[in-house]
């Protein structure tokens, strides 16, 4: 017969102070670890959200990034005439040649200044994007304007609408600022494909061309045609694809997460296992009893078992809740594909937080499984009879 | 006070199990603040500067690092007083036969071959190698960190293919192999090659990305930074200068913003660790009241006990600290071997080990965390009355 749970749980109440202590240290541990993955989680959501299911990325042949990529005007021409390709409202094919650098600006978490996206684009490329603007207009073609996404007139206090910033050979007025969702796109600062490419002094080609092709089976076909063309020396990528690979960029901060984690939870293990071994030997006679009353080793056992992973659980919890607000945070993380700042918001949810729970609980068992057995094995006249 | 070091430790010696897990648990706890302190230093103060770093600068354009400087800088700035020797390179960033392999991706860049190796006097060559590489255009030299895993010899063919900027293809042949302190993968080959194979129109012929300049003495980089700052403040080149190590740090800055993340853990793992030794200790001076009492009506004072279980404390942080230390030192080790073929800026990390300045420091937070969490159970087991102590039952 089982012992009830009552019993440890009043057992836990009248030692309030060891079971906070030794609960903190559990606590730590698994704030630790789910923020981590909140912060995983929140970089995955923003790539994720990047991108058309039917759009490819061009880039040179060997090209990993659309920064280290360039396109020929000569490509681009036979890029447009290739078939699978959707019509845009105006006739056009939905082709669109942009031209991709970084530059630098001071942000609020870093005054010395982060890299930023700067894509050059035409009214095609706007197009093609889930966006709308959230302020201000468009930036018009032969003007030096540019748009900028809403994460970056939030991080960069010199970026904000109706302000000039100064890259490339000059300044540009922010004319408007734009809502991608939660996309990259909004850490990104766009402008006209011409005027940009003319201050980079890449008159000549493009760095990239997204393409959009007409449904699935045509995207796969429009893939091969690209790849196999000699006058193209490119090669196409699933945009979403594209994007879903950046979210390597969080790669450094999870690992050190999850390490200090880890740790965390050995030295908090130790000190739970600690705290067992007492309250065993404080209740040596309350075992003894309890086995004259008929209580099997194996419900000693379990009884001890549950109480440590009580303690465990509700430090979990508690551990869990503390996170919480981490959800209200916003934060940059660089990504070495784009070579700039992605911003990205913490998301603690229940993937997160379950691992984060699981952990607690298998730290809990792994604490109190030696102190129970001890307890178990306990001679029920030695017993009676201790202090 | 030494007089009652063996009662300390007959007390310390008695609950075996709950010491050994005390201090355990202080020793992973602490180990790990010691790697978070080794950490932050390497991050956010780069280690230790060498003197040669402290006499160098790095000049790039003011907007971004990728965009260009003009090659006819390089004269102006050697007019500067101060100024011993200018060396440019030029990021290349082509590839290698396969470069879906990561195998093939290792740092390109255009450097000049006479002046490198006078500003880097860290990066060792041998003289006939370096003569090789200075007679011949077409030839660069590669680190041996690399020459190793690609299995290149001397006068291997190296072909790279350009990238973006600069669509071309270099046909290289491997002259010479250098060993550099941080053992990065990289290859440098002469720019003057990549400025040929360009053509006489290319508006990136004459252009390079960054100088670095070497001063006579660590006292005049600042003072130089400002002078090539000002100097080319009104060209549409204008620049950035910044002292060697102040320039690898700001690329920190790329992995989010890990100062505050790093921070937060940090006080939360020390608040960890005073839980874990507080409680440790209220449950045994807890469970040795009845003593207290015994020892109070043999006439030890309030401040004699008080100074035992402060004593216990202390003994079992050191011995935690100690064993923390001794695990910080053999995982920065672990570390720093793990992260030996890194790429770019984490270099800084490689570096990474437990000086002894940084286990002082360890072992004084130990100190102070034992100390503070005896106060409490150590001031309510002196301040307990002999009657109260000698009546209570368990």
């Amino acid at each position: 017969m089982a012992i009830p749970l009552f019993y440890n749980l009043r057992n836990l109440m009248i030692r309030k102070t060891t079971t906070v202590m030794t609960g903190l240290g559990i606590t730590f541990s698994v704030a630790v670890l789910v923020a981590s993955l909140a912060l995983v989680n929140g970089l995955r959501t923003v790539f994720a959200s990047t991108g058309h299911p039917l759009q490819l990325l061009v880039l040179r042949k060997g090209g990993t990034t659309e920064l280290g990529s360039l396109i020929p005007e000569e490509s681009l021409t036979v890029l447009r005439t290739m078939t699978g390709i959707v019509v845009d409202a105006k006739g056009g094919p939905m082709v669109s040649e942009e031209l991709v650098n970084v530059t630098n600006l001071p942000s609020v978490d870093s005054p010395k200044g982060m890299n930023v996206t700067v894509r050059g684009l035409t009214q095609t490329g706007v197009q093609m994007r889930n966006v709308h603007l959230s302020a201000g207009r468009w930036f018009q073609a032969g003007q030096r304007e540019v748009v900028v996404g809403k994460s970056v007139a939030k991080h960069y206090p010199t970026a904000r609408l109706g302000s000039r910033i100064r890259f490339g050979k000059g300044d540009w007025e922010i004319v408007g600022t734009m809502d991608g969702g939660q996309s990259a796109l909004n850490s990104e600062i766009w402008g006209d494909f011409n005027q940009i490419s003319a201050d980079y002094n890449r008159q000549e080609a493009a760095s990239s061309v997204l393409v959009r092709a007409t449904d699935p089976v045509t995207l796969d076909a429009l893939k091969h045609s690209i790849e196999d063309d000699p006058r193209l020396n490119a090669i196409a990528i699933a945009e979403r694809e594209y994007y879903a690979n950046q979210t390597a960029a969080g790669a450094p901060l999870e690992f050190l997460g999850i390490f200090v984690a880890v740790a965390m939870a050995l030295g908090s293990g130790f000190a739970t296992a600690n705290t067992m071994y007492a309250a065993v030997s404080r209740r040596a006679k309350e075992i003894g009893t309890l086995r004259t009353l008929g209580f099997s080793q194996g419900s000693i056992l379990l009884s001890f078992l549950t109480e440590s992973i009580l303690i465990a659980g509700f430090a979990g919890v508690v551990g869990c809740v503390i996170v919480l607000p981490l959800n209200l945070v916003t934060s940059g993380v660089g990504s070495f594909v784009s070579f700039s700042e992605i911003a990205f918001r913490f998301r603690v949810g229940a993937s997160s937080m379950a691992p984060g729970m699981v952990f607690a609980i298998v730290l809990g068992a792994i604490g109190g499984v030696l102190p129970a057995r001890t307890a178990a094995k306990k001679e029920i006249v030695a017993a009676l009879r201790e202090a | 006070m030494t007089s009652y070091l063996p009662l300390i430790l007959r007390n310390t010696l008695r609950n075996r199990r709950r010491s050994a897990l005390t201090v355990a648990s202080m020793a992973v706890s602490l180990c790990l603040l010691g790697v978070l302190l080794v950490l932050y230093r390497a991050l956010f103060y780069g280690g230790e500067t060498t003197p040669g770093q402290a006499r160098r600068l790095v000049v790039h354009h003011r907007i971004a690092l990728t965009q260009e400087l003009p090659i006819a800088y390089e004269q102006k700035m050697k007019r500067i007083p101060g100024v011993c020797a200018v060396t440019h390179l030029r990021w290349f960033g082509g590839t290698y036969k396969d470069p879906g392999d990561p195998k093939n991706r290792f740092g390109q860049f255009a450097i000049e071959p006479e002046t490198l190796f006078n500003v880097y006097p860290e990066l060792k060559i041998s003289e006939s190698e370096k003569q090789a590489f200075l007679s011949q255009k077409t030839t660069c030299v590669a680190s041996r960190s690399l020459a190793d895993r690609l299995g290149w010899r001397l006068g291997t063919r190296i072909p790279l293919v350009g990238a973006a900027m600069l669509p071309v293809t270099l046909d290289l042949t491997l002259a010479g192999i250098f060993d550099n302190p941080d053992g990065n993968p990289v290859l440098y080959f002469n720019w003057e090659y990549l400025r040929d194979s360009l053509a006489a129109s290319d508006p990136h012929r004459d252009m390079i990305q960054q100088y670095y300049v070497e001063a006579a003495n660590k006292d005049v980089v600042s003072d130089i930074a400002s002078r090539i700052d000002a100097m080319f403040e009104d060209s549409p080149y204008p620049t950035k200068s910044e002292p060697e190590q102040a320039f690898l740090l700001s690329f920190v800055s790329f992995l989010g913003n890990l100062k505050l993340f790093l921070a937060v853990i940090f006080g939360m793992v020390t608040l960890t660790v005073l839980l874990i030794s507080g409680n440790m200790l209220s449950m045994s001076v807890r469970e040795r009241t009845r003593e207290v009492g015994i020892l109070k009506s043999l006439g030890f004072s309030s401040g004699e006990i008080l100074g035992m279980v402060v004593g216990e404390a202390t003994l079992v942080a050191i011995i935690g600290g100690l064993v923390g230390c001794a695990c910080a030192s053999v995982f920065c080790a672990a570390f720093a071997q793990a992260m030996r073929n890194a790429p770019g800026f984490v270099s800084i990390v490689r570096g990474m080990s437990l000086s002894p300045l940084m286990a002082m420091l360890t072992l004084s937070i130990a100190v102070l965390i034992g100390t503070m969490s005896s106060l409490v159970p150590g001031f309510n087991a002196a301040r307990v009355s002999i009657l109260d102590a000698l009546r209570y039952n368990g």
